[in-house]
C-alpha cells in the first residue's frame, strides 16, 4: 500500500544569509583568537612532560613544615571569616537602602545599589591590589578586600530576599501604625531569614576560596607560602599546601550544606 | 434610594467615620467611587456589602490611607485622614484595628511576637521586634489578648503551625494590642471554611462589643451581614445603594447586591 505523503524534511535546514554570516564570523572570531593568544598544539604538546614532571616532584608531598601551614591555614580561615562578618554587617543596610520598596528614597536605592554594583563588578583581585598599596601587605588588605567582596555580593542577594517577602505583614504592621525600622525588622527580616543564613553561608565559602589567591597578591595568608614554595621549586611543599587549601574547601562547603538543610 | 446628595452630618451626630464626595479610579476603567457618601456612627457595627469590583477593600483601606483616593473627604476618629503627615498618620493608624482577609502574620515567629507586633503603633523600638526582647508588661498584655482569644496555649508556636482560623484569631488578637477604637475588617472570614468563619465572626464581634468598639466589616455573607451589623450599606456604581437597620434586610434584597453590581 502506497501512502500519499509530503517528502522527510531535510535533516539540516538551509540557513539563511545572516545566519550563515553571523555563523561564519563567530568561527574566524574563534580562530582569530587561538591565533592572537599564540595557543598551539604544539607547545601543548611540549608542556605535557614538563607538567608531568611537576607532578612527579609534587609527590609524595613534603610534611616536614605542615605545622606552619596549617597555622597559615588557619589564619587564611581567620581572615576570612573575620572579612565575611565585616562585609555582611555592611551589607545589611546597604542592601536595605538597595531594596525596593523599603528604601527611604529612590537616591538612596540607586546611591546604594551603585555602590553594590561597584563592589560586585571589580574583581577582588583587584581590590587586593588596592588594600596592600593603601594599608600595606598582610591580612588586613585580604579581610578589607574579602569585606568589599562580600558587601558587593550579599548586598545584592540580601536586597533581593527582602524584596521577595510576604508583602502582607509589612502592610499589616504599617496599618497598625508601626514605623519603617518597625516593619522591616518585624516582618521582613525573619521572613527573609532562611536566604539570609543561605547567602551569608554561600559568602563564607565563596571567601575561603577567594582568601587563598589574595595571598598571591601579598594579601596574606595561605597563598604566600603557596607563591613562595612555587617560586623556590618546592613543589613537595606546593602539594601539602594545595592538598590542605582542598581539605579545608571541602569541609567549609559541607558544613554550609548541613547548616543550610538544618536551618532552612 | 439614593445616598450620595444627603447630608450625612447631623448636628451634634458623633461619627467614627465620616465620608463624603470620595471619588476614586484606576486607570481608564470605570470609577471605583463616585462622590461617595456615608458614616458610621461610634459604637455601632456596620456591615459594607456588594458584588466583587464595587470597591469594598478599597473603601477599607482609603479609611486608614493604605490606598489613596483621588477626591473627596475621609474623616475618621475625628482625624482628617487625607491630610495627615507621616507621623500624625502613624499614630491615627494605631487607633484603628485592621484585619485583612488572610491574617498577614509574620509566619516565622511566633504567635507571641506577632501579637506583641500590635503594640507598634503605641510604642516604637527593638523592644517590640519579637517576644524574646518585649518587657515583661507587653508579654503580659499581649497573653491577656491571646487568652481573649482562645490562644494562650499557643503563644510560643509558629504561626506556620497554626490552622486557617488560628492564624485569624492570633490578628484578631493582634488587633486588640492595638486597644483599637474602631475595627475595621475587610472579609475577615474570606480565607476560612464555613464553620471557622461563623468562629472567627463571633469572636471578632463579642470582642468588639465588651470593648465597647465601633466595628465596620466588608462581609460577602448575607447571614453574617445580618447578625452581626446594625446597619447594612450596600455599594454598586460607585455609590452607595443602600443603607439599612440589618433588621429590616431582607434576603432577596440582600442577594441582588451579591450579584452583578446593582443598576443606579
Amino acid at each position: 500500500m502506497s501512502w500519499n505523503r509530503p517528502d522527510t524534511p531535510a535533516r539540516f535546514e538551509r540557513p539563511g544569509i545572516l545566519t550563515f554570516t553571523i555563523g561564519c564570523s563567530a568561527l574566524a572570531f574563534v580562530l582569530w583568537s587561538f591565533q592572537s593568544s599564540g595557543f598551539s598544539l604544539a607547545q601543548f604538546d611540549r608542556g605535557i612532560p614538563a607538567l608531568i614532571r611537576v607532578f612527579s616532584q609534587m609527590f609524595p608531598p613534603n610534611i616536614s613544615d605542615i605545622e606552619r601551614i596549617l597555622w597559615s591555614l588557619l589564619v587564611t580561615f581567620q581572615m576570612a571569616v573575620a572579612g565575611v562578618v565585616l562585609g555582611l554587617i555592611f551589607s545589611l543596610p546597604i542592601a536595605i537602602f538597595a531594596a525596593e520598596g523599603l528604601s527611604p528614597h529612590p537616591i538612596i536605592k540607586h546611591i546604594a545599589r551603585g555602590l553594590i554594583a561597584l563592589f560586585r563588578t571589580v574583581p577582588d583581585l583587584v581590590w587586593a591590589l588596592i588594600f596592600v598599596i593603601t594599608v600595606g601587605l598582610g591580612s588586613p588588605a585580604g579581610i578589607l578586600t574579602i569585606m568589599i567582596d562580600t558587601i558587593g555580593f550579599a548586598g545584592r542577594f540580601f536586597a533581593t530576599a527582602m524584596e521577595e517577602t510576604d508583602k502582607g505583614p509589612r502592610e499589616a504592621l504599617a496599618a497598625i501604625g508601626a514605623r519603617p525600622s518597625g516593619i522591616v525588622f518585624s516582618a521582613v527580616f525573619p521572613d527573609a531569614t532562611p536566604s539570609f543564613i543561605s547567602t551569608a553561608l554561600f559568602c563564607i565559602e565563596k571567601a575561603v576560596r577567594a582568601s587563598v589567591v589574595l595571598g598571591l597578591v601579598g594579601a596574606g595568608g595561605i597563598g604566600v607560602e603557596l607563591k613562595v614554595a612555587f617560586d623556590l621549586f618546592e613543589y613537595d611543599v606546593a602539594a601539602t599546601i594545595i592538598i590542605l587549601i582542598f581539605c579545608l574547601v571541602i569541609c567549609v562547603e559541607q558544613t554550609g550544606a548541613w547548616l543550610r538543610r538544618r536551618i532552612i | 434610594m439614593r445616598f450620595d446628595k444627603l447630608s450625612l452630618r447631623e448636628p451634634g451626630a458623633r461619627q467614627a467615620v465620616f465620608v463624603s464626595g470620595l471619588s476614586k479610579q484606576f486607570g481608564d476603567t470605570s470609577p471605583v467611587f463616585d462622590r461617595l457618601c456615608f458614616t458610621v456612627p461610634y459604637d455601632e457595627s456596620v456591615a459594607i456589602i456588594g458584588a466583587n469590583g464595587t470597591g469594598k477593600s478599597t473603601l477599607m483601606r482609603a479609611l486608614v490611607r493604605l490606598t489613596e483616593v483621588d477626591n473627596g473627604e475621609i474623616e475618621v476618629l475625628g482625624e482628617k485622614v487625607r491630610e495627615l503627615g507621616a507621623a500624625k498618620l502613624r499614630h491615627f493608624r494605631s487607633r484603628v484595628g485592621f484585619v485583612f482577609q488572610r491574617h498577614n502574620l509574620v509566619s516565622r515567629l511566633s504567635v507571641l511576637s506577632n501579637v506583641i507586633h500590635g503594640a507598634q503603633g503605641r510604642h516604637a523600638g527593638p523592644h517590640l521586634w519579637a517576644q524574646w526582647c518585649a518587657p515583661g508588661y507587653l508579654r503580659d498584655e499581649a497573653m491577656n489578648c491571646l487568652a481573649r482569644v482562645g490562644l494562650a496555649d499557643r503563644a510560643g508556636q509558629r504561626v506556620d503551625s497554626l490552622s486557617g482560623g488560628q492564624s485569624q484569631r492570633v490578628a484578631i488578637a493582634r488587633m486588640l494590642m492595638q486597644r483599637p477604637e474602631l475595627v475595621i475588617a475587610d472579609e475577615p472570614v474570606a480565607s476560612l471554611d464555613p464553620k471557622a468563619g461563623v468562629e472567627v465572626m463571633d469572636l471578632l464581634f463579642k470582642l468588639v462589643r465588651e470593648a465597647g468598639i465601633t466595628l465596620l466589616f466588608v462581609s460577602h455573607n448575607m447571614e453574617h451581614a445580618q447578625i452581626y451589623a446594625d446597619r447594612i450599606v450596600g455599594l454598586g456604581h460607585g455609590k452607595v445603594m443602600m443603607d439599612i437597620p440589618s433588621r429590616n434586610a431582607k434576603a432577596a434584597e440582600l442577594k441582588d447586591f451579591f450579584m452583578e453590581p446593582v443598576a443606579a
